[in-house]
């Protein structure tokens, strides 16, 4: 009976979508829609507390057991990733109101929410399956609404960023399948837990070998993963402000759950004779992707075009934690995903507030910023100071983990590069900071003075919040991250 | 009040300021009594934790763990007492002296300015009480950036460039070498607690003992090592009294404050000695206490000299911890103290000639003794006490510093100290003695014009205790002569 509560999270939104279609007032699928993540989160929380208490949870999807019938796994690597992008989900869409409102034309707004549910779906759902195949066409629905999603941005240029992330997005969906076509060929299974006790069995066969090429790079365009990240600033940049934070605070962070799940508890990259080579890259294009995201961020013009860029140098910083390839440096990118989902969705609820006010994030529109919204620039800053890695912040806990296990490894060179890293960010963030908060505003201030929308504030706020706190209480991440990184290295030492 | 709720209350004092001024942004009279208030509440506060201390019962606290088994934890002890005092009571001064500055000089955004003045101090009271190196880079870094709208309060291009630089360099020697260290420390010794004798074991490779030391001294940026000093004199657009108080005192006292901290408490005097980098990090103090002070002799503007003195003397402290010896640790103990009196009435001095006489270079200054005799006399005698000249506290200190730099047998930095002394003299030293100079042109021998009286006040207060730190020194001796390993 404890079991059913794995397809939950699931389960609510993707039932939720089709529901939501059918109201007829935008606010009524604004709140049906906040409700549904809401509950989403609350099983997920659940989820993570049984996880804890009992191990791993297996669902049979219709009652056929597993290899056979789909099954749902959660352990706390999944659950974790579950409570977060339902956390984040349910924060965002709750705040979303105003700057829905705001982006997107009266008769699409009950449909956005729909995808915005689809989507919600689609990722949950890949973070809770056991299942291969499963895995896919659950990534295929979150694509396919993000797609849909990013195209409701302002303005006409947003039709061209979408285009641009459909066809690199189908192409990294077409590899994942291409990937899984190769193991299922080879096994006869498409479940994971089997899959991972036949591939062993193989050997070093180059058509394993392709697979998991196939699988990686195609995981890596979800990612974004330098050099596969150009997707993403212009789908950043140019999405709905509220998709922006939605998405940068989970897609990525989906994604790297599945490059994670299928290296080490599918592929078993630690004993594979492809591990140091892979490990080599992943540090490699993870330390050109933190140098070559900041120093692009620092000279962006718009705000969120440069934080879209940092967000590629923040997903080089977890590669370079799988390319550790110790439990250290798995726990350390695991704390990351965490963190950074609550700096990254504070900082673009934040530009979503200023851009209800100001109309855009061009620096040029951010003079004088803090003395008009004081408070949604008070929870920029904090974030901003989180992710460049101050004591007291959340970032702080990463780096720390991170830095401990480069020590760990005697990777002394990527020590310093770590760090070096996060001078770079302390550039790009007092670049906001001095000119909202120094810069007298300009004359003629455009659109309505004065804070953010209360709800919308308060979101923001409490992410804020969540990003000081999450400094000091640390028991959450690093439990989860700890087990989950452990049993991970666990299985692959089998 | 428990001793433990006494450690907890001085770090609430800041924020509480804070929460004060912010409701009485619109009231200047009560929202300065309040500054006043809370500066005379953290004195209170840290005399009866200085009492505690006395009374045998060192106050801690330990919170809750934060990473497993790393945990934020306060402690008081000796040194840490030390500076935690002259820091809250030079704060309480500099309330004074700021409230005529700021008033005089008629400066906008006031209520931000005392706010995060309060939340710098609590800062540094929170470096001071640190139990261990995480809590102590915490607050490291949280002054960095509290201090950082201090110092670009103007606004102008000028100010924030100086800001740039100011946190730039902080944040950089922090994060790079700094953080590094201190996790270098973690994974080593298991353990971040300031451990009397150190926390190193006996067995620990030397080579990392080597390159430890050499991260801590480049990481704590704060102590103005060369060539990490830039950030200092940058600092100097800030209003004179963040200068005189931050950059005179907390800040800058934090940074070779953390230093003797690190160098007792982490190393230990043993392990320090050993240290294989040891030898060549003091010949750099010894490098940048001098160039420092040639550098400061060709500086017209006021406050930039008196910056690049500041460079010069915190590298005696700095020299102090790396001749790791016994009576090295108590001359920077007592130097941290005497420099601080000396270098705040400096920078009060230089704050009230600019408010009451406009004048910001040193070639001005010619002839305004008969203008201002009362600053210029400060200016003097606050000279000396630098310089290390009776009958100024600084004599004390000085003298310390030279015996444990005799006793370490490096008789090149002997020399050093010696050149420095006499450059100090015609640097400071000849200031108030031109402005005294009859100047020929009877025009500039106006009348009486002095600052405002709470700016006078203010520079009477730390001049007097720089004369009778020379006749009872005793009760700072007293205290640094109990911080574990220090003697002489």
């Amino acid at each position: 009976m404890l079991s059913h509560i794995a397809l939950l999270p699931v389960l609510l939104p993707l039932i939720g979508a089709p529901a939501c279609a059918i109201l007829r007032r935008p606010v009524f699928a604004w709140g049906f829609a906040s409700s549904v993540a809401a509950l989403a989160f609350l099983s997920a929380a659940i989820l993570l507390k049984l996880t804890f208490e009992h191990g791993v949870i297996h669902y049979s999807l219709g009652g056929w057991a597993a290899p056979w019938g789909i099954e749902y796994r959660v352990d706390l690597l999944n659950a974790l990733v579950l409570l977060l992008v339902s956390g984040i989900a349910t924060t965002v869409l709750v705040a979303s109101r105003t700057s829905v409102w705001h982006d997107i034309a009266e008769n699409r707004r009950g449909l956005f929410y729909v995808a915005c549910l689809l989507c919600l779906a689609g990722m949950l759902g890949i973070a809770a399956t056991g299942d291969a195949f499963n895995l896919f066409v659950f990534l295929e629905i979150s694509s396919l609404s993000t797609y849909a999603l990013v195209a409701c941005g302002r303005d006409r240029r947003a039709l061209l960023a979408a285009f641009n992330y459909l066809v690199m997005g189908t192409i990294g969906a077409t590899f994942i399948l291409i990937g899984i076509g190769f193991v299922y060929m080879l096994t006869g299974t498409l479940n994971m837990t089997d899959l991972a006790q036949r591939l062993p069995g193989l050997g070093e066969s180059r058509t394993v070998f392709a697979a998991y090429a196939f699988i990686v790079v195609g995981v890596c365009l979800k990612l974004a993963l330098f050099p596969l990240h150009l997707w993403l600033p212009g789908a950043y940049t140019h999405a709905p402000a509220i998709v922006t934070a939605f998405l940068a605070a989970t897609s990525t962070k989906v994604a790297l759950y599945v490059l994670i799940r299928f290296s080490f508890s599918v592929f078993h990259l630690e004993s594979s004779r492809l591990a140091l080579s892979l490990e080599a890259v992943f540090i490699t294009l993870g330390i050109v992707a933190v140098f070559a995201g900041s120093l692009v961020a620092i000279f962006a013009d718009n705000l969120k075009r440069g934080l879209a860029w940092s967000s590629i140098a923040q997903v080089g910083y977890m590669t370079i934690g799988i390319g550790i390839g110790t439990a250290a440096g798995l726990q350390a990118s695991l704390i990351h995903l965490f963190n950074h989902a609550l700096m990254k969705g504070t900082l673009f609820l934040a530009l979503a507030a200023i851009a209800i006010q100001v109309g855009g994030n061009e620096f040029s529109k951010l003079r004088g910023i803090g003395r008009r919204m004081p408070w949604s620039c008070a929870a920029f800053t904090v974030a901003g100071i989180s992710l460049i890695g101050i004591p007291g912040t959340a970032g702080f806990v990463s780096k720390w983990y991170l830095v401990t296990a480069a020590l760990a490894g005697e990777q002394w060179f990527l020590v310093l590069l770590i760090v070096a890293g996060s001078l770079l960010t302390a550039v790009y963030i007092w670049r906001f900071v001095e000119i909202a908060w120094l810069d007298s505003a300009p004359e003629k201030a455009t659109g309505g003075d004065g804070e953010a929308p209360s709800v919308l504030l308060a979101a923001t706020l409490m992410l804020a919040l969540a990003n000081i706190y999450f400094g000091f209480d640390t028991r959450l991440q690093v439990s989860a991250s700890g087990g989950a990184a452990a049993a991970l290295l666990g299985e692959a030492a089998q | 009040m428990s001793s433990t709720a006494l450690l907890l209350a001085s770090l609430a004092v800041g924020p509480l300021a804070v929460a004060g001024i912010t409701l009485l942004r619109q009231h200047p009279n009560p929202r300065e009594g309040l500054s006043l208030a809370a500066g005379i509440a953290l004195v209170i506060i840290n005399l009866q934790l200085l009492n505690a201390l006395n009374s045998g019962a060192p106050p801690s606290w330990r919170g809750p763990d934060i990473l497993p088994g790393l945990r934020l934890e306060l402690a008081v002890e000796p040194l840490g007492m030390l500076f935690a005092l002259i820091a809250s009571s030079l704060w309480l001064v500099t309330s004074v002296y700021a409230i005529g500055y700021m008033r005089g000089h008629d400066e906008k955004h006031q209520a931000r300015f005392f706010s995060f003045f309060a939340l710098s101090i609590t800062c540094a009271t929170g470096i001071a009480y640190a139990g261990n190196l995480l809590t102590l880079f915490l607050f490291y870094e949280l002054l960095s950036l509290a201090t950082w709208p201090l110092v670009v309060h103007a606004g102008t291009d000028r100010a924030r460039h100086g800001g740039r630089v100011y946190l730039g360099v902080l944040l950089s020697t922090s994060i790079l070498f700094f953080l590094p260290a201190i996790i270098l420390t973690w994974t080593t010794s298991g353990t971040l607690t300031f451990t009397p004798g150190g926390v190193f074991s006996p067995d620990t490779p030397p080579v990392l003992i080597a390159g430890l030391l050499v991260l801590f001294v480049f990481g704590v940026g704060k102590a103005a090592m060369m060539p990490f000093h830039r950030w200092l004199p940058a600092a100097m657009v800030a209003p004179t009294p963040v200068s005189a108080l931050l950059h005179a005192v907390a800040v800058v006292k934090a940074g070779v404050f953390s230093l003797v901290k690190i160098g007792v408490y982490i190393f230990g005097l043993e392990q320090l000695n050993a240290a294989a980098s040891r030898e060549v990090l003091l010949y750099l103090a010894g490098f940048t206490l001098l160039a420092a002070s040639i550098v400061a002799m060709r500086q017209d503007n006021l406050k930039a000299r008196l910056a690049y003195s500041t460079v010069s003397q915190l590298a005696y402290i700095s020299l102090g911890v790396l001749l790791a010896v016994p009576g090295g640790i108590t001359g920077s103990g007592l130097h941290i103290a005497m420099h601080a009196f000396g270098k705040i009435t400096l920078f009060f001095c230089a704050g009230a000639i600019m408010v009451a006489a406009h004048k910001t270079e040193v070639s001005q200054l010619r002839g305004l003794g008969r203008q201002m005799p009362f600053t210029m006399g400060a200016f003097l005698i606050a000279s000396l006490s630098i310089a290390g000249l009776p009958p100024t506290g600084g004599t004390w200190s000085k003298w310390y510093l030279m015996l444990a730099t005799l006793e370490a047998g490096a008789l090149l930095l002997v020399a050093a100290l010696i050149i420095s002394t006499l450059l100090n003299i015609v640097y400071l030293g000849l200031i108030p003695v031109r402005a005294f100079w009859p100047t020929g042109s009877e025009s500039s021998a106006g009348q009486l014009r002095e600052a405002p009286l709470a700016c006078c006040l203010a520079i009477g207060i730390t001049t007097l205790t720089c004369l009778a730190l020379f006749l009872y020194p005793q009760p700072l001796y007293t205290l640094v002569s109990r911080i574990p390993g220090a003697g002489g």
